[in-house]
């Protein structure tokens, strides 16, 4: 009888000396659903194919029937580790088209919400980097304070993570004393947990030798590949958005834009870690600035734009002109200007650009995400050629990508 | 000294004459059109011209205008000059019939992905692109979903058995 083989080989596969290897969609390693093809030989990477999309859930189309106030729950869900950055990078966009003046003390005010989503964003990257290198503790740490920071969303919104947060024109309600405590509360204990899990890394032998060196790219590559955030400034652009082309006055703040050097996985997690103090510092001066306000001025949270600004809750039920007004601006029967404009904020890992294009209906004609992941993501494999599968996985962590924002 | 939006003009209209067109200054961001023809010798002027140095691709994408006969796909370039701190919008537009464009990924590697999205989405042919092919939608699709031909589905309709949904 005839020998009976149960695998047929490809003609030629025995020649094959590497391995293919499969990680993802999910997978305990990948935090988030991405898909790496990738060739080995032994554990060294030789190629690797990513594959996206896995949660693609088309908000560019789906934005082009919705009116300005039902897009902001669509930018919660792609960077959903800061959503606040996004809804008001959506807000400021809107507010910049429809050409709205807005408060100083509103500007402020968002100001601390956008740094303390940046520290809970940057937070979360950091000590995901660390589980991935064999720390969980510093994970488990501070999650207390990402809970003390999502607290303080709640506090002002009603929401954790998906936040919703604020309207054209400034927030929906003015911050109550609670929400101040509780920032008082942050700003005094977060900078001593912030330094100790800065200790239990940052000389830590075997952090450093395990991200020393791997995943590295230089300033020139990260440039044309797209990158920014703190993954081109840990290469040694200055690039950041804030000081580049300041929103919500940002202008008025005094603070340092971290770089690095070598663009490597320690690199990016000190420019991250770094940033985490200056956004405490701004936070700090915000709210500096925010107490100096006295009388009316101290009340004010939203500027003056019956047009967009959605009317209060109680109005909108005993009133019939704030209950037509608040129908109007959900269903977008105003119509918007013609014209197009791109605007951009620093989101945490990142410039994450809004481009809308307007035809003056009461929807956007086309609304295009630059998001800032999806663009860098690109790069991985030239990040981790010829380098360890295990360095492979600290890599992707520490560039911080977000599948929710990679996919839109 | 400092690049102003109408120095780029003027270098822009200097080198490329009549060919670059509908120049417009809006929220403070320069934008102008050419040929689709000319769109790599446009961007790779402003990539290498000392003067302009647009040397960062912030982002690229496209937009259909179902009205515009013979132009119906757009292709939009977003490019910053890091060192002036200035913006710049450049735009080609395509047939929807003939949609070949030549990819920028040989000058930035950062359109690679950009362009296999707007080839998902708008089918716009990127020609000498290394690997176009659809990056977020299944690679079964056999439309170009961002296209206005199709539209979403209509909120108000009453013939669908959805009980789930509470439309039953």
């Amino acid at each position: 009888m005839e020998h009976q083989t149960h695998i047929t080989l490809p003609k030629g596969s025995i020649e094959k000396t590497t391995t293919t290897l499969n990680i993802g969609p999910t997978h305990p390693a990948t935090h988030g659903v991405f898909q790496n093809i990738m060739e080995v030989d032994g554990e060294r990477v030789v190629s690797t194919e990513q594959t996206v999309g896995y949660i693609h859930r088309a908000f560019e189309k789906l934005a082009e029937r919705r009116p300005l106030y039902q897009i902001t729950p669509i930018t919660d869900r792609l960077n959903y580790c800061s959503s606040p950055i996004n809804n008001m990078g959506w807000h400021i966009t809107c507010e910049r088209f429809l050409k709205l003046d807005l408060p100083k003390r509103v500007d402020y005010l968002r100001v601390i919400i956008m740094e303390l989503a940046r520290i809970s964003d940057h937070l979360i990257c950091n000590s995901i980097v660390g589980v991935d290198t064999g720390a969980y503790t510093g994970f488990l740490y501070v999650m207390q304070y990402r809970e003390l920071i999502y607290e303080i969303y709640e506090e002002v919104c009603g929401s954790r993570l998906t936040t919703n947060i604020g309207r054209i024109g400034g927030f929906e309600r003015n911050f109550t004393n609670t929400a101040f405590t509780k920032l008082e509360k942050f700003l005094n204990e977060y900078p001593k947990v912030l330094k100790e899990f800065e200790n239990l890394f940052a000389r830590n032998r075997i952090f450093m030798e395990r991200t020393k060196g791997t995943g590295g790219i230089s300033a020139e590559r990260a440039l044309n590949y797209g990158f920014t955030g703190p993954n081109l400034r840990a290469a040694g652009v200055d690039y950041d958005v804030r000081v580049q082309q300041p929103y919500s006055s940002y202008q008025d703040f005094d603070f340092k834009v971290p770089v690095g050097t070598t663009g490597d996985n320690y690199d990016r997690f000190l420019v991250r870690n770094a940033e985490m103090y200056e956004s405490i510092s701004i936070i700090k001066q915000a709210y500096q600035k925010i107490q100096e306000f006295k009388g009316t001025d101290a009340e004010v949270y939203h500027a003056d734009v019956p047009e967009y600004y959605l009317p209060k809750k109680e109005d909108v039920y005993t009133k019939m002109e704030a209950l037509i007004w608040h129908f109007k601006i959900i269903m977008g029967e105003i119509n918007l200007p013609k014209g197009q404009i791109y605007s951009a904020v620093e989101g945490g890992n990142g410039e994450l650009g809004f481009y809308l294009v307007s035809d003056g209906g009461r929807t956007p004609f086309r609304l295009h995400f630059r998001r800032p992941c999806f663009i860098y993501y690109q790069a991985f494999e030239e990040l981790i050629k010829g380098g360890m599968l295990s360095d492979a996985v600290v890599t992707m962590s520490s560039l911080n990508l977000i599948a929710g924002e990679l996919d839109a | 000294m400092a690049l102003s939006n109408e120095t780029i003009q003027n270098k822009l209209l200097e080198k490329f004459g009549d060919q670059v067109l509908n120049f417009s200054t809006a929220s403070g961001i320069l934008s102008f059109e050419s040929s689709k023809e000319i769109n790599l010798k446009v961007l790779q002027y402003l990539y290498e011209e000392p003067s302009l140095a647009f040397t960062f691709l912030t982002d690229l994408c496209g937009v259909n205008y179902p009205d515009n006969l013979g132009a119906e796909l757009v292709v939009v370039y977003h490019l910053h000059n890091f060192s002036e701190n200035i913006r710049l919008r450049y735009s080609v537009s395509t047939s929807i019939n003939e949609t070949a464009v030549f990819t920028a990924s040989k000058l930035f590697e950062s359109a690679n992905w950009m362009e296999r999205e707007t080839y998902d989405f708008f089918g716009i042919n990127f020609i000498g692109h290394p690997n176009l092919k659809r990056i977020l939608n299944v690679d079964e699709m056999d439309y170009f979903p961002l296209r206005k031909e199709y539209p979403l589905e209509d909120q108000t309709r009453i013939d669908k058995d959805d009980e789930m949904f509470g439309r039953g």
